[in-house]
């Protein structure tokens, strides 16, 4: 199939409570392929656009307790193997001594994962985007609120799509080149 | 003396109605936020004063570079440090700057989770506080090892030719690990935090070096609302892990002391009258820098008189703990009936440097006592004046534990003096500078407060759906 010679279709709004009860019209209607765009955080988007959970919670999980086996084997394989030193009598498995360097690096590790997995998960960084092409979408980092329905959603037809945006009282409806 | 005072006009009391007190003044729109904030760095021309400040501040940079590559041709001999007094102002001043950058994660992460909503406007600088100050501190101890040169394999573990490796159970390289995950989990929770507001930079910058820079700094951000999902779980994750870490820290540097068997030192209240003092400290610091910028940048709309007052108090809190960490030294001092732990305390008090001691009790436990009073945590050039010393007074402590407690230790037959020499208070005086400098950058070319955490506080920002 030929790529869309169009994004998709993107509505403006005003406030984030005219934002969300367009986005839950739309996926009433059956749109899915859509995204809302705002600048802040809007819990009840995600809802509204019928999100999953996200899995950065089992990353960081698994990141942490990488970061604390890794560090708690490092200090074995060192102190017991790889450089065995008698220190005030103490046994070279002096497992007490090694528990704040193992908290450390699984917080580390931990710290890492959540933020490069929320990047990766979020497909960042991308620094081309279609919906960058329409000129007021500048606006969505201050103080505007979008709506876009995507070209992709087999729902999706321009004229007809253009029309039920319209009916949702959006400031203007701009189409995405791609 | 009963008359009642006039109700002080107070610009925490209350929007009309709602009964909370705002912790942004009425009238601000998402725009106008947006607008106010990024304009400091977008639009307002660069001021006089802060090209002076800048200057006088790098200035005091050259005073560090020129310590620092003298002590790397001399030695640390350049130091006053001897026998037995073998850590002085490098160990001094690496507490006191590790102290100083617990209060931006105390603000970012921990009132994040226990959800007050305050610390929005202050936590952006308050988080690249504690970034710079991090900085500092990492420089005494390399420094201090006297060849940092060769640090690396007495500090990080990694296959060296000499097949050699640190020694895992020394408080020393736990607190390499410590300090150095702090440094990189602070730097990735203020970039997260920084990832929308770039976008905004980027959107709004007019010259086309700066929408480059802001646009790949901000990777692309677009506000979708999977991001922003994933972005705030991410951020409350962080919150979450830089929590105990930040506890950790501080306790780890205690232990370089507490595991030692120098009395002063070996006692276990360190930990958490350490991780107490940070906080003290730090919002000291916050406090200091926080009272100028929002006069000079004029965001009392933003900062106002109510995180002002929050901080105020979570000082006066911190310093009691302090100062009950102070008694029970002495306390313990004496009940334990160890000569050495009673000597320690007495000559602390009375020996040669009575005067540090004293002095500390008179700027952490004595000063903050004003802070009881409303009228004293209302007015901000008091508060200030109180930060600064609550500051000095830290510093003390930390001189009066590292160097009282090891100039007379068991044996009188290696008992000594310790005084700075011109090189130590270049050293430490260039770190102020260098902790100026990059504070005076980040207010030029980054938002100090945090634009889209604003936007959320403001009133509109609430859904309300009728279902």
């Amino acid at each position: 199939m030929a790529k869309p010679p169009i994004y998709g279709l993107l509505a403006e709004f005003d406030d984030p409570n005219s934002l969300v009860a367009a986005t839950r019209r739309a996926h009433a209607e059956g749109f899915r392929c859509m995204d809302a765009y705002s600048p802040f955080p809007i819990e009840e988007l995600h809802d509204a656009l019928g999100g999953h959970h996200t899995r950065l919670p089992l990353i960081v999980l698994i990141g942490g307790l990488t970061g604390c086996v890794g560090g708690y084997a490092l200090q074995y394989w060192v102190s017991a193997m790889a450089y065995p030193l008698n220190v005030g009598g103490k046994p070279l498995h002096s497992w007490p001594a090694f528990v704040p360097v193992t908290f450390e690096c699984a917080i580390l590790v931990a710290a890492l994962s959540a933020v490069l997995g929320m990047l990766a998960l979020n497909g960042l960084p991308m620094p081309y985007h279609p919906v960058f092409n329409v000129p007021r979408f500048a606006l969505a980092s201050r103080n505007r609120f979008f709506l876009c329905i995507e070209a992709s959603d087999p729902k999706f037809e321009l004229e007809s799509t253009r029309r039920f945006l319209e009916t949702l009282s959006p400031r203007e409806v701009a189409t995405v080149a791609d | 003396m009963a008359e009642s005072l006039p109700p002080i006009e107070d610009p925490l009391d209350a929007v009309a109605g709602t009964g909370t007190p705002p912790v942004i003044a009425p009238g601000y729109t998402f725009g106008s936020v947006t607008d106010k904030i990024s304009a400091i760095v977008l639009t307002r021309k660069t001021s006089i004063g802060w090209w002076l400040g800048f200057l006088a501040a790098f200035g005091i940079v050259n005073v560090l570079l020129l310590a620092l590559a003298y002590l790397f041709v001399k030695g640390t001999g350049i130091w006053g440090v001897n026998q037995p007094v073998g850590w002085g102002f490098a160990i001094v001043n690496f507490v006191w700057w590790i102290g100083i950058g617990h209060a931006g994660t105390l603000i970012s992460a921990i009132l994040l989770l226990l959800k007050q909503t305050w610390r929005t406007s202050i936590n952006r600088f308050a988080e690249a506080m504690t970034l710079f100050a991090v900085a500092c501190a990492a420089i005494f101890p390399l420094i201090h090892t006297g060849r940092p040169w060769l640090a690396a394999y007495w500090l990080f573990p990694y296959p060296n030719t000499m097949g050699i490796w640190p020694q895992f159970r020394s408080p020393l390289i736990w607190d390499v690990f410590a300090v150095s995950t702090y440094a990189t989990v602070s730097l990735l929770f203020w970039f997260v935090g920084l990832i929308p507001d770039l976008a905004t930079l980027r959107d709004r910058s007019q010259s086309r070096v700066g929408r480059v820079i802001y646009g790949m700094l901000a990777m692309g951000w677009r506000g979708s609302a999977h991001h922003w999902h994933r972005y705030e779980t991410a951020y409350l994750l962080l919150a979450g892990l830089a929590t105990p870490l930040v506890v950790s820290v501080h306790t780890v540097v205690s232990f370089d002391f507490a595991v030692a068997i120098v009395p002063g030192w070996h006692t276990t209240i360190f930990p958490p009258y350490f991780v107490a003092g940070a906080i003290y400290s730090g919002f000291a610091m916050v406090l200091t820098l926080a009272i100028p910028i929002r006069a000079i940048y004029g965001l009392e709309d933003f900062i106002t008189m109510r995180h002002l007052q929050n901080m105020a108090k979570v000082m006066l809190v911190t310093g009691l703990i302090v100062a009950y960490g102070y008694a029970i030294e002495a306390f313990v001092a004496w009940y334990s009936a160890d000569k050495y732990e009673l000597f320690v305390s007495l000559n602390r008090m009375t020996g040669p440097y009575w005067w540090t001691y004293w002095l500390l009790i008179l700027c952490n436990v004595l000063t903050p006592q004003a802070l009881w009073f409303r009228r004293v945590r209302t007015t901000p050039i008091v508060l200030f004046m109180i930060a600064i010393v609550v500051n000095i007074g830290m510093w003390l402590e930390r001189f009066v534990i590292v160097v009282t407690s090891l100039h007379r230790d068991f044996l009188p037959s290696s008992w000594g003096m310790y005084a700075p020499t011109i090189w130590d208070w270049a050293t430490y005086v260039g770190t102020i500078g260098l902790f100026l400098a990059l504070l005076f950058l980040f207010l030029r070319f980054l938002p100090m407060i945090s634009i889209f955490e604003m936007r959320t506080i403001l009133p509109e920002a609430k859904v309300e759906e009728s279902s």
